[in-house]
């Protein structure tokens, strides 16, 4: 009896200072709306669209994607790059490249199966918007700024007029 | 000074600090167990939270004021009444600290010096049974019945130990009224260790204390003995039913009743506001050190802040304990205020252990908690104050 009420005793005071130990550790909370939260690297957020070396855009509309997704919700318009007018590193670049988000599933598969790496999953999570119409994102919205000290690419300037 | 105003001012007093009592030790509560879970608890009200009890008394208010169609009404309103009335009129014979002179006028600090002070802390605290099982059997609801049955139960059953455990001091204080129980604990042994009951010869009253403690948890509903209200056997047991500020009475209920059940186990077993060892040690620096060094933690931490709020927050704090620690310095205030210290620190601390427990244990069985009653505290608590009854006859002699 006296070996039980000792035990017991032991057994209370050890959970105690655990749960005292526990306290005085760091918090793991994150502290999101007033500091960025922290993901892991593979966390699938919003998409980004990549650039090369030379700041030419890595898509070269090859509607793998588009074929890939499940939810067919990646739109692309293609057209050929020319001399004067060179997006992408390849023949064609995405004229147009929208993702709707109302129906993206953040499956994955588009990133998956881009042979150029061009579409990426970004860490992007705030997409909350008061309108369907602006879930639709376009691809200036997406594409990653053109790197520090690189040229820029040709800008494709309106048909002169008369042509 | 009229004797009316003067009750009236203390009344104010003593009834201001105890409501703000109430409601910031749920913060402190909240924030504790949070941190016991790796989280950081309450943090969008104010800085650091300090405003959710305002928040949540505010919610408490407005919220819609239900009275559901099948309860018994006259006891259904009646019972948070008579639970919060009890749970705050026993503060009321609690001694916070010996006579004091403030601008000339001598008094206790305490509301009202009954003779039989520890009787009535016993008789209110029986009588607050009825609160919980009248709410329990008025709310016409099986879940409610089943709290108020096991709370009357099991409030009875605690009562038995619980008196015991407070019969064994006061065979060594020889006296039931409060203050004189404190005076009895004045003095040192060999220049150091205090005369607290928990050590007073001839029987230190260290197995009291605990056996006190254990039935203070099961008298005040809390956890590991919170069977009225095990949330996921019972819905939330007695006050399943309640809502609004009838539920806020039950809350206010059980938290003064733990703020009065810590401040008597600090009056009966921890000596009240005497120091634990004697002023000619230094004892009197003591909360100018413990603010002084608070003050320094939170400076330290508020300049390598962990979130960027703290930044602003935490040297305020440190300013705030700064001063504290300049008030206790002044001589003039320190014989009000080292008392207060005292008292307030031993009784904080058994707030917290209250909490922290509640952080560790998980609930008893109700078999179980019936059976620790009956075959192993009321067992002990009688053979204790046998004991303790025959050290002290044999002491006197």
């Amino acid at each position: 009896m006296i070996d039980e009420v000792i035990g017991s005793a032991s057994a209370i005071a050890k959970g105690l200072s655990i749960t005292l130990k526990e306290m005085l550790s760091p918090t793991v909370t994150e502290d999101y709306p007033d500091a960025p939260p922290k993901f892991q690297e593979r966390f699938r957020g919003r998409h980004v669209l990549e650039r090369d070396e030379y700041g030419l855009e890595k898509c070269v509309a090859c509607f793998l994607c588009a074929a890939a997704c499940p939810a067919d919700c990646i739109y692309i318009a293609a057209e050929e790059n020319t001399d004067r007018v060179r997006i992408s590193g390849g023949e064609r670049y995405a004229s147009v490249y929208n993702i709707d988000y109302n129906r993206c599933i953040f499956c994955g598969y588009c990133v998956e199966a881009c042979p150029t790496d061009a579409i990426t999953h970004g860490h992007g999570f705030e997409l909350a918007a008061y309108e369907t119409s602006a879930l639709i994102l376009r691809k200036e919205q997406m594409l990653v700024p053109v790197p520090e000290g690189v040229k820029p690419p040709v800008i494709k300037e309106p048909a002169p007029a008369g042509h | 000074m009229n004797f009316f105003l003067l009750s009236l001012i203390k009344v104010g007093l003593v009834a201001a600090v105890l409501m703000t009592t109430l409601a910031y030790l749920q913060w402190v509560e909240r924030k504790v167990i949070a941190h016991i879970q790796l989280r950081v608890g309450p943090s969008r009200v104010g800085p650091h939270g300090l405003l959710q009890p305002l928040a949540d008394v505010i919610k408490l208010i407005t919220k819609e004021d239900l009275i559901p169609a099948h309860v018994n009404k006259f006891f259904y309103l009646m019972a948070p009444i008579l639970a919060v009335a009890l749970a705050l009129t026993s503060i009321s014979v609690i001694p916070f600290g010996p006579q004091i002179n403030v601008f000339g006028v001598e008094t206790y600090m305490q509301l009202t010096d009954l003779n039989i002070g520890v009787l009535v802390l016993l008789a209110i605290s029986g009588l607050s049974v009825y609160g919980i099982a009248l709410a329990g059997w008025a709310s016409n609801n099986k879940y409610a019945l089943l709290g108020g049955l096991r709370a009357s139960a099991q409030m009875i059953s605690y009562e038995l130990p619980l008196a015991l455990a407070i019969a064994s001091p006061l065979l060594l204080h020889n006296s039931l009224s409060l203050r004189e129980i404190v005076n009895a604990q004045d003095g040192y042994y060999f220049g150091f260790l205090a005369r607290w009951a928990i050590f007073q010869m001839p029987m230190p009253q260290i197995f009291a204390f605990i056996l006190f403690m254990i039935g203070a948890f099961a008298e005040t509903n809390r956890i590991p003995f919170d069977l009225p209200e095990a949330e996921n056997e019972l819905v939330a047991g007695f006050h399943t039913e309640y809502s609004s500020m009838k539920f806020a009475a039950f809350f206010m209920a059980e938290y003064a009743n733990m703020i009065t059940i810590c401040a008597l186990a600090t009056i009966l077993f921890l000596g009240g506001w005497h120091p634990p060892f004697p002023v000619e040690l230094g004892s009197g620096y003591v909360p100018s050190a413990i603010f002084g060094m608070a003050a320094a933690i939170a400076l330290f931490h508020g300049l390598n802040p962990a979130r960027p709020k703290d930044r602003f927050t935490l040297p305020v704090f440190a300013i705030a304990f700064f001063g504290l620690a300049i008030a206790f310095a002044i001589p003039v205030l320190n014989s009000i205020l080292l008392p207060l210290f005292w008292f307030a620190s031993k009784t904080g601390f058994l707030l917290f252990l209250f909490i922290w427990v509640r952080g560790t244990l998980p609930r008893f069985r109700y078999d179980q908690l019936m059976r620790f009653a009956w075959a192993w505290l009321f067992p002990v608590s009688v053979v204790h104050l046998f004991a303790t009854g025959l050290l002290v006859a044999l002491y006197s002699n």
